[in-house]
Protein backbone atom coordinates (compact mmCIF):
# COMPACT_ATOMS: atom_id res chain seq x y z
CA UNK A 1 0.00 0.00 0.00
CA UNK A 2 2.81 2.43 1.01
CA UNK A 3 4.72 1.59 -1.91
CA UNK A 4 1.42 2.16 -4.35
CA UNK A 5 1.04 5.58 -2.64
CA UNK A 6 4.87 6.48 -3.56
CA UNK A 7 4.48 5.85 -7.05
CA UNK A 8 1.17 7.63 -7.29
CA UNK A 9 3.14 10.74 -5.81
CA UNK A 10 6.35 10.41 -7.96
CA UNK A 11 3.93 10.17 -11.21
CA UNK A 12 1.92 13.33 -9.64
CA UNK A 13 5.35 15.18 -9.04
CA UNK A 14 6.25 14.19 -12.55
CA UNK A 15 3.12 15.54 -14.12
CA UNK A 16 3.77 19.16 -11.93
CA UNK A 17 7.34 18.72 -13.75
CA UNK A 18 5.74 18.40 -17.09
CA UNK A 19 3.44 21.58 -17.20
CA UNK A 20 6.46 24.37 -17.99
CA UNK A 21 6.85 21.77 -21.03
CA UNK A 22 2.96 22.01 -21.69
CA UNK A 23 3.10 25.69 -21.16
CA UNK A 24 6.09 26.06 -23.87
CA UNK A 25 4.41 23.46 -26.28
CA UNK A 26 0.78 25.69 -25.95
CA UNK A 27 2.92 28.77 -26.73
CA UNK A 28 4.60 27.46 -29.99
CA UNK A 29 1.60 25.82 -31.14
CA UNK A 30 -0.82 28.72 -30.33
CA UNK A 31 1.72 31.28 -32.15
CA UNK A 32 2.57 29.08 -35.36
CA UNK A 33 -0.68 28.48 -36.06
CA UNK A 34 -2.57 32.14 -36.18
CA UNK A 35 0.56 32.93 -37.71
CA UNK A 36 0.88 31.00 -40.30
CA UNK A 37 -3.40 31.90 -41.05
CA UNK A 38 -1.87 35.64 -40.94
CA UNK A 39 0.88 34.60 -43.60
CA UNK A 40 -1.75 33.12 -46.10
CA UNK A 41 -2.69 36.07 -46.27
CA UNK A 42 0.25 38.25 -46.44
CA UNK A 43 3.69 37.20 -47.86
CA UNK A 44 6.04 36.91 -45.32
CA UNK A 45 8.57 39.48 -47.57
CA UNK A 46 6.15 42.28 -47.45
CA UNK A 47 5.88 41.70 -43.44
CA UNK A 48 9.39 42.10 -43.17
CA UNK A 49 10.34 44.57 -45.66
CA UNK A 50 6.96 46.79 -45.77
CA UNK A 51 7.60 50.40 -44.57
CA UNK A 52 4.24 51.09 -43.79
CA UNK A 53 2.14 49.28 -40.65
CA UNK A 54 -1.34 50.50 -40.49
CA UNK A 55 -3.98 47.21 -39.91
CA UNK A 56 -6.27 48.83 -38.00
CA UNK A 57 -7.01 51.31 -40.86
CA UNK A 58 -7.87 51.51 -44.44
CA UNK A 59 -6.03 50.55 -46.50
CA UNK A 60 -4.30 48.19 -44.19
CA UNK A 61 -0.52 47.96 -44.87
CA UNK A 62 1.26 45.36 -42.67
CA UNK A 63 4.78 45.95 -43.04
CA UNK A 64 6.46 45.63 -39.70
CA UNK A 65 9.57 47.53 -40.37
CA UNK A 66 8.12 50.77 -38.49
CA UNK A 67 7.19 48.11 -34.77
CA UNK A 68 11.13 46.98 -35.27
CA UNK A 69 12.49 50.43 -35.77
CA UNK A 70 10.10 51.85 -32.50
CA UNK A 71 11.16 48.88 -30.23
CA UNK A 72 15.03 49.41 -32.27
CA UNK A 73 15.07 53.04 -30.78
CA UNK A 74 13.92 51.75 -27.13
CA UNK A 75 16.32 49.51 -26.86
CA UNK A 76 19.35 51.53 -28.18
CA UNK A 77 18.68 54.27 -26.08
CA UNK A 78 17.79 52.27 -22.46
CA UNK A 79 20.93 50.76 -23.31
CA UNK A 80 23.05 53.55 -23.49
CA UNK A 81 21.63 54.41 -19.79
CA UNK A 82 21.21 50.84 -18.18
CA UNK A 83 24.62 49.40 -19.65
CA UNK A 84 27.20 52.20 -18.18
CA UNK A 85 25.10 52.96 -15.07
CA UNK A 86 24.65 49.67 -13.79
CA UNK A 87 28.09 48.14 -15.03
CA UNK A 88 29.69 51.48 -13.33
CA UNK A 89 27.49 50.64 -9.58
CA UNK A 90 28.69 47.11 -9.68
CA UNK A 91 32.54 47.80 -9.98
CA UNK A 92 31.20 50.18 -7.08
CA UNK A 93 30.01 47.52 -4.99
CA UNK A 94 31.77 44.60 -5.92
CA UNK A 95 35.36 46.33 -5.66
CA UNK A 96 35.19 49.96 -4.35
CA UNK A 97 32.34 50.08 -1.36
CA UNK A 98 32.57 48.81 2.00
CA UNK A 99 30.83 46.16 3.55
CA UNK A 100 28.43 48.86 5.25
CA UNK A 101 27.70 50.69 2.28
CA UNK A 102 26.79 47.62 0.66
CA UNK A 103 24.35 46.35 2.78
CA UNK A 104 22.37 49.78 2.20
CA UNK A 105 22.64 50.06 -1.33
CA UNK A 106 21.87 46.13 -2.24
CA UNK A 107 18.17 46.38 -0.74
CA UNK A 108 17.51 49.58 -2.40
CA UNK A 109 18.63 47.52 -5.74
CA UNK A 110 15.96 45.28 -4.77
CA UNK A 111 13.01 47.96 -4.57
CA UNK A 112 14.19 49.64 -7.57
CA UNK A 113 14.06 45.97 -9.32
CA UNK A 114 10.66 45.61 -7.66
CA UNK A 115 9.11 48.40 -9.13
CA UNK A 116 6.20 47.50 -11.31
CA UNK A 117 6.77 48.93 -15.00
CA UNK A 118 3.62 50.57 -15.05
CA UNK A 119 5.14 52.87 -12.46
CA UNK A 120 8.15 53.50 -14.71
CA UNK A 121 5.58 54.41 -17.17
CA UNK A 122 3.70 56.89 -15.27
CA UNK A 123 6.91 58.16 -14.49
CA UNK A 124 8.15 58.50 -17.95
CA UNK A 125 4.80 60.35 -18.73
CA UNK A 126 4.80 62.70 -15.45
CA UNK A 127 8.65 63.24 -14.69
CA UNK A 128 10.81 62.71 -17.66
CA UNK A 129 8.55 63.67 -20.93
CA UNK A 130 7.85 67.70 -19.31
CA UNK A 131 11.93 67.95 -18.22
CA UNK A 132 12.29 66.41 -21.87
CA UNK A 133 10.09 69.11 -23.57
CA UNK A 134 11.61 71.77 -21.34
CA UNK A 135 15.16 71.25 -22.51
CA UNK A 136 14.06 70.36 -26.09
CA UNK A 137 10.65 72.36 -27.20
CA UNK A 138 10.27 70.33 -29.98
CA UNK A 139 9.38 66.70 -28.34
CA UNK A 140 6.19 64.95 -28.60
CA UNK A 141 4.31 64.36 -25.62
CA UNK A 142 4.33 60.71 -26.10
CA UNK A 143 8.09 60.10 -27.35
CA UNK A 144 10.65 57.58 -27.73
CA UNK A 145 13.10 59.18 -25.45
CA UNK A 146 11.24 59.48 -22.26
CA UNK A 147 10.13 55.66 -22.67
CA UNK A 148 13.50 54.42 -23.24
CA UNK A 149 15.10 56.24 -20.23
CA UNK A 150 12.33 55.07 -18.15
CA UNK A 151 13.27 51.47 -19.41
CA UNK A 152 16.65 52.50 -18.97
CA UNK A 153 16.10 52.78 -15.57
CA UNK A 154 13.79 49.48 -14.73
CA UNK A 155 16.92 47.41 -16.12
CA UNK A 156 19.92 49.39 -14.48
CA UNK A 157 19.12 46.66 -11.35
CA UNK A 158 19.15 43.58 -13.86
CA UNK A 159 22.46 44.96 -15.91
CA UNK A 160 24.14 45.60 -11.84
CA UNK A 161 22.98 42.41 -9.89
CA UNK A 162 24.43 40.19 -12.67
CA UNK A 163 27.78 42.12 -12.95
CA UNK A 164 28.00 42.47 -9.97
CA UNK A 165 27.85 38.66 -8.94
CA UNK A 166 30.13 37.75 -11.96
CA UNK A 167 32.71 40.22 -10.26
CA UNK A 168 32.34 38.83 -6.86
CA UNK A 169 33.00 35.46 -8.43
CA UNK A 170 36.50 36.76 -9.81
CA UNK A 171 38.77 35.25 -7.14
CA UNK A 172 40.41 37.11 -4.61
CA UNK A 173 44.50 35.66 -5.85
CA UNK A 174 44.44 37.46 -8.91
CA UNK A 175 43.20 40.51 -7.38
CA UNK A 176 46.11 40.75 -4.83
CA UNK A 177 48.40 39.48 -7.16
CA UNK A 178 47.63 42.66 -9.43
CA UNK A 179 48.02 44.24 -6.23
CA UNK A 180 51.09 43.35 -5.67
CA UNK A 181 52.48 44.47 -8.66
CA UNK A 182 51.99 47.74 -7.34
CA UNK A 183 48.80 48.43 -9.34
CA UNK A 184 46.26 51.10 -8.06
CA UNK A 185 42.70 49.63 -8.00
CA UNK A 186 41.20 51.58 -11.20
CA UNK A 187 44.39 49.40 -12.93
CA UNK A 188 42.77 46.10 -11.15
CA UNK A 189 39.54 46.68 -12.04
CA UNK A 190 40.40 46.80 -16.17
CA UNK A 191 43.35 45.01 -15.68
CA UNK A 192 42.01 41.70 -13.83
CA UNK A 193 38.58 41.79 -12.95
CA UNK A 194 36.64 43.19 -16.05
CA UNK A 195 38.72 41.25 -18.39
CA UNK A 196 38.15 37.83 -15.67
CA UNK A 197 34.15 38.54 -15.28
CA UNK A 198 33.47 39.62 -18.92
CA UNK A 199 30.91 36.48 -19.66
CA UNK A 200 28.94 37.51 -16.87
CA UNK A 201 29.11 41.02 -17.91
CA UNK A 202 28.20 40.45 -21.45
CA UNK A 203 25.42 38.01 -20.51
CA UNK A 204 23.48 40.62 -18.23
CA UNK A 205 23.86 43.22 -21.20
CA UNK A 206 22.27 40.71 -23.41
CA UNK A 207 19.40 39.92 -20.98
CA UNK A 208 18.83 43.48 -20.26
CA UNK A 209 18.84 44.19 -24.34
CA UNK A 210 16.02 41.39 -24.13
CA UNK A 211 14.00 42.76 -20.98
CA UNK A 212 13.71 46.24 -23.35
CA UNK A 213 12.45 44.55 -26.70
CA UNK A 214 9.77 42.56 -24.30
CA UNK A 215 8.58 45.33 -21.85
CA UNK A 216 5.43 46.58 -22.42
CA UNK A 217 3.67 49.19 -19.64
CA UNK A 218 6.15 51.74 -20.20
CA UNK A 219 6.23 52.36 -24.23
CA UNK A 220 2.03 51.65 -23.65
CA UNK A 221 1.59 54.59 -21.87
CA UNK A 222 5.07 56.99 -22.57
CA UNK A 223 6.14 56.12 -26.59
CA UNK A 224 2.75 56.87 -28.28
CA UNK A 225 0.75 54.33 -30.54
CA UNK A 226 1.91 55.66 -34.38
CA UNK A 227 4.43 52.96 -36.08
CA UNK A 228 6.98 54.93 -37.57
CA UNK A 229 10.02 54.12 -39.75
CA UNK A 230 12.32 57.00 -37.42
CA UNK A 231 15.51 57.01 -35.99
CA UNK A 232 14.31 60.07 -34.21
CA UNK A 233 13.95 59.68 -30.57
CA UNK A 234 12.05 62.73 -29.69
CA UNK A 235 9.01 61.40 -32.36
CA UNK A 236 6.08 59.66 -30.97
CA UNK A 237 6.15 55.93 -32.38
CA UNK A 238 5.20 52.45 -31.61
CA UNK A 239 6.99 49.28 -30.77
CA UNK A 240 5.55 45.70 -31.00
CA UNK A 241 4.17 45.36 -27.27
CA UNK A 242 2.66 48.68 -28.10
CA UNK A 243 0.37 47.52 -30.57
CA UNK A 244 -0.24 44.40 -29.07
CA UNK A 245 -1.71 46.47 -26.21
CA UNK A 246 -3.51 48.55 -28.54
CA UNK A 247 -5.40 45.62 -30.03
CA UNK A 248 -5.90 43.90 -26.90
CA UNK A 249 -7.52 46.99 -25.36
CA UNK A 250 -10.09 47.08 -28.57
CA UNK A 251 -12.38 43.80 -29.08
CA UNK A 252 -10.92 42.19 -31.86
CA UNK A 253 -12.78 39.16 -33.03
CA UNK A 254 -10.99 35.76 -33.24
CA UNK A 255 -10.39 34.49 -36.92
CA UNK A 256 -9.98 37.74 -38.54
CA UNK A 257 -6.74 39.65 -39.90
CA UNK A 258 -6.44 42.03 -37.29
CA UNK A 259 -6.35 39.29 -34.76
CA UNK A 260 -3.90 36.88 -36.70
CA UNK A 261 -1.53 40.01 -36.41
CA UNK A 262 -1.68 40.24 -33.00
CA UNK A 263 -0.22 36.70 -33.08
CA UNK A 264 2.02 37.58 -36.22
CA UNK A 265 3.60 40.57 -34.32
CA UNK A 266 3.77 38.46 -30.55
CA UNK A 267 5.54 35.38 -32.20
CA UNK A 268 8.59 37.95 -33.51
CA UNK A 269 8.70 39.37 -30.01
CA UNK A 270 9.27 35.73 -28.90
CA UNK A 271 11.53 34.45 -31.56
CA UNK A 272 13.80 37.82 -30.81
CA UNK A 273 13.82 37.86 -27.12
CA UNK A 274 14.24 33.47 -26.76
CA UNK A 275 17.14 34.55 -29.32
CA UNK A 276 18.44 36.95 -26.75
CA UNK A 277 18.03 34.32 -23.79
CA UNK A 278 19.64 31.82 -25.11
CA UNK A 279 22.53 33.84 -26.53
CA UNK A 280 22.69 35.25 -23.09
CA UNK A 281 23.16 32.07 -21.66
CA UNK A 282 25.72 30.44 -24.22
CA UNK A 283 28.09 33.86 -23.79
CA UNK A 284 27.88 33.08 -19.87
CA UNK A 285 28.75 29.03 -20.57
CA UNK A 286 30.71 29.42 -23.18
CA UNK A 287 33.18 33.24 -22.51
CA UNK A 288 33.40 31.99 -18.76
CA UNK A 289 37.21 31.60 -17.64
CA UNK A 290 38.30 28.69 -15.48
CA UNK A 291 39.87 29.19 -12.30
CA UNK B 1 62.41 33.26 -14.69
CA UNK B 2 63.98 36.45 -15.76
CA UNK B 3 62.16 36.31 -19.23
CA UNK B 4 59.22 36.09 -16.89
CA UNK B 5 59.48 38.71 -15.04
CA UNK B 6 60.41 40.81 -18.41
CA UNK B 7 57.40 39.75 -19.79
CA UNK B 8 55.38 40.59 -16.95
CA UNK B 9 56.82 44.23 -16.78
CA UNK B 10 56.51 44.75 -20.54
CA UNK B 11 52.87 43.50 -20.29
CA UNK B 12 52.64 46.12 -16.94
CA UNK B 13 54.26 48.52 -19.32
CA UNK B 14 52.49 48.62 -22.32
CA UNK B 15 48.62 48.10 -20.69
CA UNK B 16 48.63 50.17 -18.02
CA UNK B 17 51.25 52.54 -18.99
CA UNK B 18 53.59 51.90 -15.87
CA UNK B 19 55.99 54.19 -16.47
CA UNK B 20 53.22 57.13 -16.08
CA UNK B 21 54.35 59.02 -12.47
CA UNK B 22 52.45 56.94 -9.60
CA UNK B 23 50.75 60.46 -8.26
CA UNK B 24 49.22 60.70 -11.65
CA UNK B 25 47.92 57.30 -11.59
CA UNK B 26 46.81 57.79 -8.27
CA UNK B 27 44.61 60.91 -9.11
CA UNK B 28 43.38 58.70 -12.48
CA UNK B 29 41.44 56.55 -9.66
CA UNK B 30 40.29 58.92 -7.69
CA UNK B 31 38.12 60.54 -10.62
CA UNK B 32 37.09 56.73 -11.45
CA UNK B 33 36.09 56.50 -8.28
CA UNK B 34 34.41 59.56 -8.14
CA UNK B 35 32.64 58.75 -11.39
CA UNK B 36 31.17 55.42 -9.96
CA UNK B 37 29.75 57.11 -6.86
CA UNK B 38 28.22 59.79 -8.99
CA UNK B 39 26.47 56.77 -11.07
CA UNK B 40 24.89 55.07 -7.57
CA UNK B 41 24.02 57.93 -6.72
CA UNK B 42 22.31 58.88 -9.23
CA UNK B 43 20.11 55.50 -9.12
CA UNK B 44 19.82 56.60 -5.61
CA UNK B 45 18.52 60.25 -6.92
CA UNK B 46 15.99 58.44 -9.22
CA UNK B 47 14.20 56.20 -6.45
CA UNK B 48 13.85 59.44 -4.54
CA UNK B 49 12.71 61.83 -7.55
CA UNK B 50 10.57 58.66 -8.63
CA UNK B 51 8.68 58.38 -4.42
CA UNK B 52 9.00 62.08 -4.04
CA UNK B 53 6.64 62.86 -6.99
CA UNK B 54 4.12 59.83 -6.68
CA UNK B 55 3.91 60.82 -2.44
CA UNK B 56 3.41 64.68 -3.13
CA UNK B 57 0.81 64.10 -6.42
CA UNK B 58 -1.16 61.33 -4.67
CA UNK B 59 -0.98 61.58 -0.86
CA UNK B 60 -3.77 64.32 -0.72
CA UNK B 61 -6.14 61.65 -2.51
CA UNK B 62 -5.04 58.84 -0.42
CA UNK B 63 -8.02 59.03 1.78
CA UNK B 64 -10.78 56.57 3.63
CA UNK B 65 -13.21 57.08 0.37
CA UNK B 66 -9.99 56.52 -2.25
CA UNK B 67 -10.44 53.01 -0.83
CA UNK B 68 -14.25 52.84 -0.28
CA UNK B 69 -15.57 54.18 -3.81
CA UNK B 70 -15.35 52.63 -7.48
CA UNK B 71 -13.85 54.08 -10.18
CA UNK B 72 -15.51 57.18 -11.54
CA UNK B 73 -15.49 59.53 -14.59
CA UNK B 74 -15.16 62.54 -11.69
CA UNK B 75 -11.29 62.31 -10.85
CA UNK B 76 -11.83 63.53 -7.04
CA UNK B 77 -14.77 60.54 -6.59
CA UNK B 78 -12.79 57.89 -8.15
CA UNK B 79 -10.85 55.58 -5.79
CA UNK B 80 -10.08 51.84 -6.06
CA UNK B 81 -12.28 49.28 -4.06
CA UNK B 82 -13.06 46.95 -7.27
CA UNK B 83 -9.33 46.87 -8.27
CA UNK B 84 -8.32 46.25 -4.74
CA UNK B 85 -10.98 43.52 -4.29
CA UNK B 86 -9.72 41.93 -8.05
CA UNK B 87 -6.14 42.26 -7.01
CA UNK B 88 -6.86 40.22 -4.33
CA UNK B 89 -8.88 37.59 -5.83
CA UNK B 90 -6.98 37.62 -8.76
CA UNK B 91 -3.57 37.07 -6.92
CA UNK B 92 -4.81 34.73 -4.16
CA UNK B 93 -5.83 32.40 -6.98
CA UNK B 94 -2.58 32.77 -8.93
CA UNK B 95 -0.85 31.44 -5.84
CA UNK B 96 -3.22 28.96 -5.05
CA UNK B 97 -2.54 27.36 -9.04
CA UNK B 98 0.72 27.97 -8.82
CA UNK B 99 2.17 27.33 -5.42
CA UNK B 100 1.45 23.68 -5.46
CA UNK B 101 2.48 22.98 -9.25
CA UNK B 102 6.03 24.73 -9.07
CA UNK B 103 6.84 23.07 -5.37
CA UNK B 104 5.86 19.70 -7.26
CA UNK B 105 7.97 20.23 -10.34
CA UNK B 106 10.58 22.04 -7.65
CA UNK B 107 10.71 18.42 -5.88
CA UNK B 108 9.82 16.35 -8.79
CA UNK B 109 13.06 17.80 -10.95
CA UNK B 110 15.24 18.31 -7.20
CA UNK B 111 14.59 14.51 -5.27
CA UNK B 112 12.88 12.25 -8.73
CA UNK B 113 14.21 13.20 -11.30
CA UNK B 114 16.23 10.56 -13.18
CA UNK B 115 19.79 12.38 -15.21
CA UNK B 116 18.20 12.04 -18.80
CA UNK B 117 17.58 14.03 -21.72
CA UNK B 118 13.83 14.40 -20.82
CA UNK B 119 14.74 16.30 -17.25
CA UNK B 120 17.64 18.17 -19.01
CA UNK B 121 15.13 19.54 -21.67
CA UNK B 122 12.66 20.36 -18.67
CA UNK B 123 15.46 22.50 -17.14
CA UNK B 124 16.55 24.36 -20.14
CA UNK B 125 12.64 24.74 -20.81
CA UNK B 126 11.87 26.51 -17.62
CA UNK B 127 14.91 28.76 -18.09
CA UNK B 128 13.78 29.64 -21.25
CA UNK B 129 10.39 30.47 -19.86
CA UNK B 130 11.45 32.73 -17.40
CA UNK B 131 12.42 34.87 -20.16
CA UNK B 132 9.54 35.07 -22.64
CA UNK B 133 8.05 38.59 -22.20
CA UNK B 134 5.05 38.72 -20.25
CA UNK B 135 3.30 39.79 -23.02
CA UNK B 136 3.10 36.61 -24.24
CA UNK B 137 1.58 35.36 -21.87
CA UNK B 138 -1.28 37.46 -22.16
CA UNK B 139 -1.72 36.12 -25.79
CA UNK B 140 -1.61 32.56 -24.52
CA UNK B 141 -4.00 33.20 -21.85
CA UNK B 142 -6.75 34.99 -24.30
CA UNK B 143 -5.99 32.00 -26.95
CA UNK B 144 -5.91 29.01 -24.33
CA UNK B 145 -8.28 29.91 -21.12
CA UNK B 146 -10.39 33.06 -22.29
CA UNK B 147 -11.14 31.54 -25.87
CA UNK B 148 -10.46 27.84 -26.17
CA UNK B 149 -11.54 26.53 -22.52
CA UNK B 150 -14.25 29.32 -22.76
CA UNK B 151 -13.36 31.05 -19.39
CA UNK B 152 -14.04 34.29 -20.83
CA UNK B 153 -12.61 37.39 -19.29
CA UNK B 154 -12.71 36.32 -16.28
CA UNK B 155 -10.85 36.21 -12.78
CA UNK B 156 -9.90 32.85 -13.34
CA UNK B 157 -8.66 33.07 -16.93
CA UNK B 158 -6.56 35.89 -15.41
CA UNK B 159 -5.11 33.80 -12.14
CA UNK B 160 -4.62 30.97 -14.81
CA UNK B 161 -2.38 33.21 -17.12
CA UNK B 162 -0.45 34.71 -13.94
CA UNK B 163 0.37 31.29 -12.35
CA UNK B 164 2.02 30.10 -15.61
CA UNK B 165 4.09 33.65 -15.65
CA UNK B 166 5.07 33.08 -12.03
CA UNK B 167 5.52 29.59 -12.17
CA UNK B 168 9.05 29.12 -13.51
CA UNK B 169 10.41 32.20 -10.47
CA UNK B 170 8.71 29.66 -8.14
CA UNK B 171 10.20 26.37 -9.09
CA UNK B 172 13.63 28.13 -9.60
CA UNK B 173 13.70 29.20 -6.21
CA UNK B 174 12.00 26.26 -4.91
CA UNK B 175 14.77 24.05 -5.94
CA UNK B 176 17.94 26.60 -5.05
CA UNK B 177 15.74 26.15 -1.40
CA UNK B 178 15.29 22.59 -1.75
CA UNK B 179 19.23 22.05 -2.58
CA UNK B 180 20.26 23.66 0.86
CA UNK B 181 19.01 20.92 2.83
CA UNK B 182 22.04 18.60 4.15
CA UNK B 183 22.29 15.23 2.94
CA UNK B 184 23.22 13.87 6.21
CA UNK B 185 19.47 14.64 7.16
CA UNK B 186 18.15 13.10 4.36
CA UNK B 187 20.57 9.64 5.19
CA UNK B 188 19.89 9.73 9.31
CA UNK B 189 15.94 9.95 7.73
CA UNK B 190 16.09 7.02 5.06
CA UNK B 191 18.36 5.16 8.04
CA UNK B 192 14.93 5.73 10.09
CA UNK B 193 13.09 3.39 7.74
CA UNK B 194 11.48 6.33 6.32
CA UNK B 195 9.99 6.35 2.45
CA UNK B 196 10.73 9.20 0.07
CA UNK B 197 8.14 10.87 0.57
CA UNK B 198 8.04 10.46 4.44
CA UNK B 199 11.46 12.08 4.25
CA UNK B 200 10.28 14.80 1.49
CA UNK B 201 7.42 15.53 4.01
CA UNK B 202 9.15 14.98 7.33
CA UNK B 203 12.42 16.35 6.85
CA UNK B 204 13.58 17.90 3.30
CA UNK B 205 10.27 20.72 2.89
CA UNK B 206 10.42 21.61 6.83
CA UNK B 207 13.94 22.56 6.42
CA UNK B 208 13.79 24.07 2.63
CA UNK B 209 10.00 26.19 3.86
CA UNK B 210 11.75 29.73 4.10
CA UNK B 211 13.39 29.56 0.92
CA UNK B 212 10.70 28.16 -0.72
CA UNK B 213 8.17 30.82 1.19
CA UNK B 214 10.55 33.73 0.25
CA UNK B 215 11.11 32.81 -3.70
CA UNK B 216 7.15 32.39 -3.49
CA UNK B 217 6.57 35.72 -2.07
CA UNK B 218 8.96 37.36 -4.53
CA UNK B 219 6.82 35.85 -7.13
CA UNK B 220 3.69 36.63 -5.87
CA UNK B 221 4.65 40.46 -5.69
CA UNK B 222 6.16 40.20 -9.44
CA UNK B 223 2.23 38.80 -10.10
CA UNK B 224 0.07 41.60 -7.89
CA UNK B 225 2.33 44.67 -10.08
CA UNK B 226 1.57 42.72 -13.57
CA UNK B 227 -0.47 45.35 -15.87
CA UNK B 228 1.02 43.69 -19.52
CA UNK B 229 -0.58 40.24 -19.25
CA UNK B 230 -4.17 41.11 -17.99
CA UNK B 231 -4.50 43.54 -20.86
CA UNK B 232 -4.18 41.10 -23.03
CA UNK B 233 -6.35 38.92 -21.48
CA UNK B 234 -9.17 41.87 -21.06
CA UNK B 235 -8.93 43.26 -17.99
CA UNK B 236 -11.90 45.70 -17.74
CA UNK B 237 -11.11 49.34 -17.18
CA UNK B 238 -14.52 50.29 -15.45
CA UNK B 239 -16.23 47.50 -12.92
CA UNK B 240 -18.51 49.18 -10.68
CA UNK B 241 -19.06 46.11 -8.61
CA UNK B 242 -17.21 43.95 -6.15
CA UNK B 243 -16.87 40.29 -7.70
CA UNK B 244 -18.62 37.29 -6.66
CA UNK B 245 -17.08 34.43 -8.24
CA UNK B 246 -13.81 33.55 -9.90
CA UNK B 247 -16.30 33.71 -13.07
CA UNK B 248 -16.98 37.72 -13.14
CA UNK B 249 -14.96 39.95 -14.97
CA UNK B 250 -11.75 41.94 -13.54
CA UNK B 251 -9.86 44.83 -12.73
CA UNK B 252 -6.59 44.83 -10.82
CA UNK B 253 -4.73 47.91 -9.29
CA UNK B 254 -1.95 48.06 -11.94
CA UNK B 255 -4.68 47.68 -14.41
CA UNK B 256 -6.86 50.53 -12.77
CA UNK B 257 -3.28 52.95 -12.18
CA UNK B 258 -2.77 52.33 -16.46
CA UNK B 259 -6.35 53.50 -16.72
CA UNK B 260 -6.18 56.08 -15.01
CA UNK B 261 -2.62 57.28 -15.85
CA UNK B 262 -3.11 57.31 -19.77
CA UNK B 263 -6.23 59.81 -19.17
CA UNK B 264 -5.07 63.42 -20.55
CA UNK B 265 -6.61 64.90 -17.42
CA UNK B 266 -4.29 66.10 -14.90
CA UNK B 267 -6.30 65.10 -12.19
CA UNK B 268 -6.17 61.64 -13.06
CA UNK B 269 -2.95 61.95 -12.73
CA UNK B 270 -3.17 62.52 -8.96
CA UNK B 271 -5.58 60.12 -9.04
CA UNK B 272 -3.20 57.27 -10.62
CA UNK B 273 -0.22 58.42 -8.36
CA UNK B 274 -2.68 57.45 -5.37
CA UNK B 275 -3.14 54.18 -6.65
CA UNK B 276 0.57 53.99 -7.43
CA UNK B 277 1.47 54.78 -3.62
CA UNK B 278 -1.20 52.21 -2.00
CA UNK B 279 0.83 49.61 -5.09
CA UNK B 280 3.79 50.76 -3.72
CA UNK B 281 3.00 50.71 -0.22
CA UNK B 282 2.14 46.72 -0.71
CA UNK B 283 4.83 45.59 -2.55
CA UNK B 284 7.37 46.70 -0.31
CA UNK B 285 5.54 45.48 3.26
CA UNK B 286 5.10 42.19 1.05
CA UNK B 287 8.72 42.14 -0.46
CA UNK B 288 10.54 43.36 3.50
CA UNK B 289 8.55 40.33 4.97
CA UNK B 290 10.50 38.38 2.22
CA UNK B 291 14.00 40.19 3.03
CA UNK B 292 13.47 39.65 6.61
CA UNK B 293 12.33 35.89 6.22
CA UNK B 294 15.60 35.41 3.97
CA UNK B 295 17.70 36.64 7.13
CA UNK B 296 16.36 34.64 8.85
CA UNK B 297 16.80 31.85 7.05
CA UNK B 298 20.69 32.65 6.42
CA UNK B 299 21.16 32.68 9.83
CA UNK B 300 19.85 29.41 10.54
CA UNK B 301 22.13 27.84 8.08
CA UNK B 302 25.38 29.68 9.51
CA UNK B 303 24.61 28.41 13.21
Amino acid sequence: MKKLNEKVIKHILFGCGMVSIFITISILFILFKESALFFTHISPVDFFTGKQWTPLLKPQHFGILPLVSGTFLIVLFSSIISIPIGLLSAIYLSEYSNKKVRKIIKPILEILAGIPSIVYGFFALNIITPILKNLIPQTNIYNALSAAIAVGIMTIPMVLSLSEDSMQAVPKSLREGAYALGLTKLEVVFGVVIPASISGIISSFILAISRAIGETMIVALAAGSTPKLTLNPLESIQTMTGFIVQVSQGDIAKGTIESQTLYAVAMLLFIMTLIMNMLSRYVADKLREEY
Amino acid sequence: MNAIKLKNKEFINEKFNYNMNLKKRKIMNKIFHSILLASISLIILILIALFSDVFKKGISHVNVDFFLNYTSRIASKSGIRASILGSLWVNILTLLIAFPLGLGSAIYLEEYAPKNKLTNIIQVNISNLAGVPSIVYGILGLSLFVRTFGFGRSILSASLTMALLILPIIIVSSREALKTVPKELKEASYALGATKWDTITGVIIPYAIPGILTGTILAVSRAIGEAAPLVVVGGAAGIWFSPKGIFDEFTTLPLQIYNWASKPQAEFQNVASAGILVLLIVLISINLVAILLRNKYQDRIKQ
